[in-house]
């Protein structure tokens, strides 16, 4: 990491000598920042989808562990589906799924199949006739265009919501049902503050996670490693580390104050 | 008598109570099917792709169900991959990790939880930072490390100077998770802390009053209380050890691992194919088989997860605390 710091202050070039390390300064930031016409788009453009998916996820994966922990037929079964994510959404197992060609051939096959016909076009013609704001209506339809993407990132999630929920003891929800609290009342009563600790848990999950991989890895890999420009590379990586923590700070101080600990 | 009973019929179906529960059952019920089907979705594609026979596979007819049945591509993948060899030395390594990890991880959860002590809050950051640094910035020097294991200088003082090669073991699996510093232990610790400071203070005081020390009371009281914690840990780190393919190649060479049997096997496949006479395999050919690996490698999970999920049961007593 140190090695890393010291070569975005600097212009790295590999020779026959190995690698030749002169300080530079600020200078790579500053190309990074000013003079690269990329970097600062797709900075912007993966921080502003961060800030989109997270609270979906967040509240996606909160709402169907509620769901998932009541109780109804087939519940095990259920449960057991929405394991699956948590699967199939590491190592190799992603990355053989993006490399297969027996899935692009099935997707070729059925392009503009029935998945293509559910999008949601007459869900947006309906909330926007209805008079809900166009920006909150893009939001909720964006989300369900991409639902499937949600749900695979939101496997883990919803298991550390569900321990979460599971250790709430049963007789807060008797003492509430006695004084006359709806399920309404109790999720937002009982459930909601004690699994916070756990929000906090999944929101920083969730940022790291998003942070893995996007578009703004994918760059600096490229400027690294085909353009050969290490020392560009590890200023962009460092800005872009940089803002994540700073996000996730900013996150975690917001929510931290609201978070309840029964202590 | 049969009016009265449509009548007492008839109340119980308007009653609101009624409907509102039954209309919530249908909502839940469509949202779960819904839900399951989307995830469901590629896994029935990949079913249906490795009970296909070979000629099915440029068959515009064949969509879901092929026509020529065949569980060739499950010889093949089971043949190639070594599988029942395969799947106990995963076994092993993963089941030996995820104890290991557990534990410690929960130790260090509830230091971080509870026993506060200078700088506990900085160190706390330090680790949710481990999270986000990518494991490929810490191979090399972890790489050279293990490769020259001589801790902190001691063993060669045992040796006569030599150093040991901790490579193509199972050495490296073992420390780095027993010193919690193994693939996302930051986020174990993370989840294990927030758990432990939702357990009421009232229940650690109660054992101190009792005249348990902290040892104790952590084994005895609070471990029993973060069941879910620790079962949603285990999975995780079973799970993500059973498919990572980035530590395993490069600390295990040679021993045959899930991971990375199931990533070189359309190469072995090829070769295979090759040497018993034909030329170049159809990569689409390979694919097939490959997919078929792939539900090989997460059918022992999903079986594992099915035994493990009635720990998963509500109401774990929080007995003592009144209020």
């Amino acid at each position: 990491m140190i090695n890393s710091l010291r070569y975005s202050f600097s212009k790295v070039e590999s020779n026959s000598q190995g690698l030749i390390v002169n300080f530079l300064g600020f200078d790579n930031f500053h190309e990074a920042l000013f003079v690269n016409p990329n970097f600062n788009r797709t900075l912007t453009e993966s921080i502003m989808n961060m800030l989109v998916n997270v609270p979906l996820i967040v509240i996606f994966s909160l709402f169907l562990a509620v769901l998932l922990n009541q109780k109804f037929k087939g519940r095990g079964l259920s449960r057991a589906i929405f394991f699956l994510p948590v699967i199939l959404a590491s190592g190799v197992i992603a990355t053989l799924e993006t490399e297969s060609l027996i899935e692009a051939l099935n997707a070729e096959n059925q392009s503009g199949g029935f998945i293509g016909g559910l999008r949601s076009f007459e869900l947006e013609r309906m909330m926007i006739q209805a008079g809900v704001n166009e920006s909150i209506v893009m939001y909720l339809t964006g989300a369900v265009d991409r639902i499937y993407d949600i749900v695979s990132q939101s496997g883990v999630q919803i298991l550390i919501f569900l321990a979460g929920i599971q250790s709430i003891s049963p007789h807060l929800y008797e003492a509430s049902k006695i004084e006359g609290a709806t399920g309404y009342e109790a999720f937002w009563k009982i459930t909601f503050p004690m699994v916070s600790p756990m929000i906090l848990v999944n929101v920083v999950y969730t940022v790291i996670d998003s942070f893995a991989n996007n578009a703004t890895t994918t760059m600096i890999r490229d400027v690294g490693f085909t353009n050969f420009n290490f020392g560009l590379s590890s200023a962009m990586a460092w800005l872009y580390f940089l803002s994540v923590a700073l996000i996730l700070a900013v996150s975690t101080y917001i929510i931290s104050k609201r978070v309840f600990y029964y202590e | 008598m049969v009016s009265d009973l449509l009548h007492a019929i008839g109340a119980r179906l308007m009653s609101l109570n009624h409907w509102k529960k039954w209309s919530w059952s249908v909502v839940r019920f469509v949202l779960i099917v819904g839900l399951s089907f989307v995830i469901l979705y590629p896994i029935l594609q990949k079913i249906s792709t490795a009970i296909k026979g070979r000629a099915d596979l440029y068959s515009p007819i064949v969509v879901w169900i092929p026509e020529n049945f065949s569980l060739e591509n499950f010889s093949h993948a089971m043949r190639i991959m070594d599988y029942w060899n395969t799947l106990l030395n995963t076994f092993y390594l993963s089941g030996m990790t995820t104890i290991l990890t557990a534990i410690s991880c929960a130790l260090a959860g509830y230091g971080f939880a509870r026993l506060k002590f200078k700088g506990s809050n900085i160190l706390f950051t330090c680790v949710v930072l481990t999270i986000l640094v990518p494991p490929t910035t810490i191979l090399i020097p972890m790489y050279l490390n293990l490769k020259d294991f001589t801790l902190l200088g001691i063993i060669p003082l045992f040796t006569g100077g030599k150093d040991v090669n901790l490579l193509n073991t199972y050495w490296p699996f073992i420390l780095t998770s027993l010193l919690a510093i193994s693939y996302k232990s930051g986020l174990f610790i993370l989840i294990f802390r927030q758990f432990f400071r939702g357990i009421p203070k009232e229940v650690e005081e109660a054992a101190y009053v009792d005249g348990a020390n902290v040892t104790k009371t952590f084994a005895r009281i609070m471990l029993p209380n973060a069941l879910p914690a620790i079962i949603t840990v285990c999975l995780f780190s079973f799970v993500w050890q059973w498919n990572d393919s980035f530590y395993t190649t490069t600390y295990l060479t040679t021993s045959k691992v899930m991971s990375t049997s199931l990533s070189s096997l359309p190469h072995n496949l090829n070769v295979q194919l090759q040497a018993e006479g034909g030329g170049q395999q159809d990569p689409f050919y390979l694919d097939m088989v490959q997919d078929t690996g792939v539900l090989l490698a997460i059918l022992p999970l999903i079986i594992i997860y099915l035994f493990v999920q009635r720990y998963f049961v509500e109401s774990v007593e929080r007995t003592g605390v009144v209020g």
